[in-house]
């Protein structure tokens, strides 16, 4: 293959006019994390990061962050095969809508949440009344509220995997036998079990960033539902280094998954 | 529970089909005893494939039956059709589509297991068949590091792992160049022969259906146009398609360390052993001709007289008497250079690697 790039006739066909906007859009993109990190308290940041609200966010962070992980692969993935591999009328309106999560404002999903589960809620009435359970302002609330922002993202993931796994393999498994159960389960989720791990990082990292759905559905109590994001924005009022520290983590963790990804899933499945 | 498909071991295929694909129609009778091999030959297009899609139920029939001896796979107008996975079929697919997940091993074990078997049991049961078929060591292997020789015989062994009652096999050595193809012929041969259900081999190779055929049904265009043993129909060609099958090379004879003693008097080196009574095959396009003997050149080399010349869709069939009596496919501008006429006197030569052997 020829990159178009290695052409001189098209490097030097950028006109210049464009490039001043991408230098001061690549600034933009970049400054603010400069400024995080030259703002950084580095000599204090073990402490703050050893300090109690820190670590209490941080373990209900990544714990709520991996249980809704964990519901939206349970949910994601079946999800995900009957957009990709059945037909019916509606399909397209089926896809758009388990993604419009993936565009509408976070803060409209907590308060949609909050409609349905809350204890006057169309759902949370029932189980306010059947079994005495009250969701919001809750961990399980701050998991819902993840997975209902973050499931959309691995749906996507896994559904483009399921249209990249070659059909004649899960055909030569029915032939020797295979019921659909089986060939589901021994051909086609480990042929696209690649793209189930890309989908669920996604999901997981979008999960562990959530902050206006789950404030607004779950509140923040801390231990309980204060989660790392949310920490962060309640530190900027009394604590800034705090926050400052806090952000480092949220950006790191983001750095290693841009890192796992590879880059495969941010350029090609999304969109 | 899996219901098992019941049938008796001696009851033949029987198959009275119609399939359509896009513009395309299949209609074809056909019978296979147990025990027999079935090579069905034709052109590219001729309706092979759509064949045994629709005897392993990945397509529907348009009308008619498919059946062994009483037992009913497909019958249209009964409205009855048990589903592919639960058809008594092995099948060999034309690119193989062996698990890329899994080991050699696994994939031969895929079928008992999901059969229910035991990975234990199915193991041990798949490492046997990876021995029958010469490939014991290399049970740990993905596919992606297996040779397409090592990968077709898998294949092969992962189908046959089931005991299927009806084999199925779409150009088994299609996508193998050509020294394997010959070497692996023979042993598909073998492995095909002590095979006891029945058993449709498809291919577009005369050399493989007159090497693999108990009998050979040729299909053209969607029918059957001629079926009888590999004698009969290379000596009674009743379409042009099958006259290509005539122009083979196959001599009986027998097998002492790496030559074979043809009956007919003469001798052939071969890429492969095989003691005792055996046949040797190899296309008219593997023999090369020569005015004087060329050094270094392949050990089965005899000195020949053309007995007469026949132009054959571009290229020129050349008889030439022995001992032994062989048939060349050479160019036009060859018989010029070579100045082949009747009575003219060449050596012939065939490298032992384009020589397909296998015991009668």
């Amino acid at each position: 293959m020829t990159r178009v790039g290695s052409d001189p006739g098209h490097r030097t066909a950028t006109p210049a006019a464009l490039w001043l906007p991408a230098s001061v859009g690549v600034a933009f993109l970049v400054l603010p994390l400069a400024a995080l990190l030259a703002r950084a308290p580095w000599r204090t940041l073990p402490a703050h990061l050893a300090g109690p609200v820190v670590r209490t966010a941080l373990r209900l962070s990544l714990v709520s962050a991996t249980a809704a992980t964990a519901v939206s692969l349970l949910l994601g993935v079946p999800l995900a095969w009957v957009l990709a591999r059945s037909s019916f009328r509606g399909k397209r309106l089926l896809r758009a809508l388990v993604t419009v999560p993936l565009v509408l404002p976070p803060v409209v999903g907590g308060v949609a949440l909050l409609l349905a589960f809350g204890r006057r809620g169309v759902i949370g009435r029932l189980l306010d009344s059947w079994f005495g359970v009250s969701l919001p302002f809750s961990t399980a609330a701050v998991v819902l509220a993840e997975a209902f922002v973050a499931m959309p993202f691995l749906v996507i993931a896994v559904e483009g995997a399921l249209h990249g796994v070659d059909r004649r393999y899960e055909e030569a498994a029915v032939v020797l036998g295979a019921s659909r159960w089986e060939v589901f389960r021994r051909v086609t989720l480990p042929l696209m079990a690649p793209g189930v791990a890309a989908g669920a990082m996604l999901c997981w990292a979008r999960a562990l960033g959530e902050f206006g759905a789950t404030i607004t559905f779950a509140g923040s109590y801390p231990g309980r539902t204060e989660t790392v994001p949310i920490a962060a924005y309640l530190a900027l009022e009394s604590d800034v280094d705090g926050a400052v520290a806090l952000s480092l983590v949220l950006l790191a963790v983001s750095v290693l998954v841009l890192v796992g990804l590879r880059g495969r899933w941010v350029s090609g499945a999304i969109g | 529970m899996r219901s098992e498909i019941a049938y008796s071991t001696r009851d033949p295929l029987e198959v009275a089909l119609r399939v359509r694909r896009g513009s395309f129609e299949l209609a074809a009778e056909l019978t296979v005893p147990a025990g027999e091999v079935l090579v069905v030959v034709g052109p590219n297009g001729a309706g092979k494939t759509t064949m045994l899609r629709a005897l392993a139920g990945l397509d529907r029939l348009l009308a008619g039956t498919v059946r062994i001896g009483p037992t009913i796979l497909e019958d249209v107008v009964a409205g009855r059709r048990v589903p592919p996975e639960r058809r008594p079929v092995g099948y060999v697919f034309q690119d193989y589509r062996l698990f890329p997940h899994l080991t050699a091993l696994d994939n031969v074990a895929f079928g008992l297991r999901v059969r229910g078997q035991q990975r234990a049991a199915a193991r041990a049961a798949a490492a046997g068949w990876l021995d029958r078929v010469g490939l014991a060591g290399y049970a740990g292997r993905k596919p992606d590091t297996l040779s397409g020789g090592q990968a077709q015989r898998v294949a092969l062994a992962r189908a046959l792992a089931t005991e299927p009652a009806l084999l199925l096999l779409d150009e088994p050595l299609a996508a193998l160049d050509v020294g394997t193809r010959a070497a692996l012929r023979g042993e598909l041969r073998r492995l095909v022969a002590a095979y006891d259900g029945r058993c449709l081999v498809v291919t577009h190779d005369p050399l493989d259906a007159m090497v693999l055929a108990d009998r050979i049904a040729v299909l053209e265009t969607g029918r059957v146009v001629q079926v009888g043993s590999p004698v009969e129909v290379a000596r009674h060609p009743r379409t042009g398609y099958v006259a290509g099958l005539v122009g083979l090379n196959l001599y009986r004879g027998v097998g002492e360390g790496g030559a074979v003693r043809l009956d007919g008097g003469g001798e052939l080196a071969v890429g492969r052993p095989t003691p005792g009574p055996a046949f040797v095959a190899f296309p008219p396009t593997a023999v090369a001709l020569y005015r004087v003997l060329p050094e270094g050149s392949p050990r089965n080399r005899w000195p020949t007289t053309v007995v007469d010349l026949e132009p054959v869709a571009g290229t020129i069939r050349v008889r030439l008497a022995g001992p032994p009596d062989v048939l060349a496919e050479v160019t036009p501008a060859a018989v010029a250079d070579l100045g082949l006429a009747p009575g003219v006197a060449v050596w012939a030569s065939v490298k032992a690697v384009e020589i397909t052997v296998y015991p009668a």
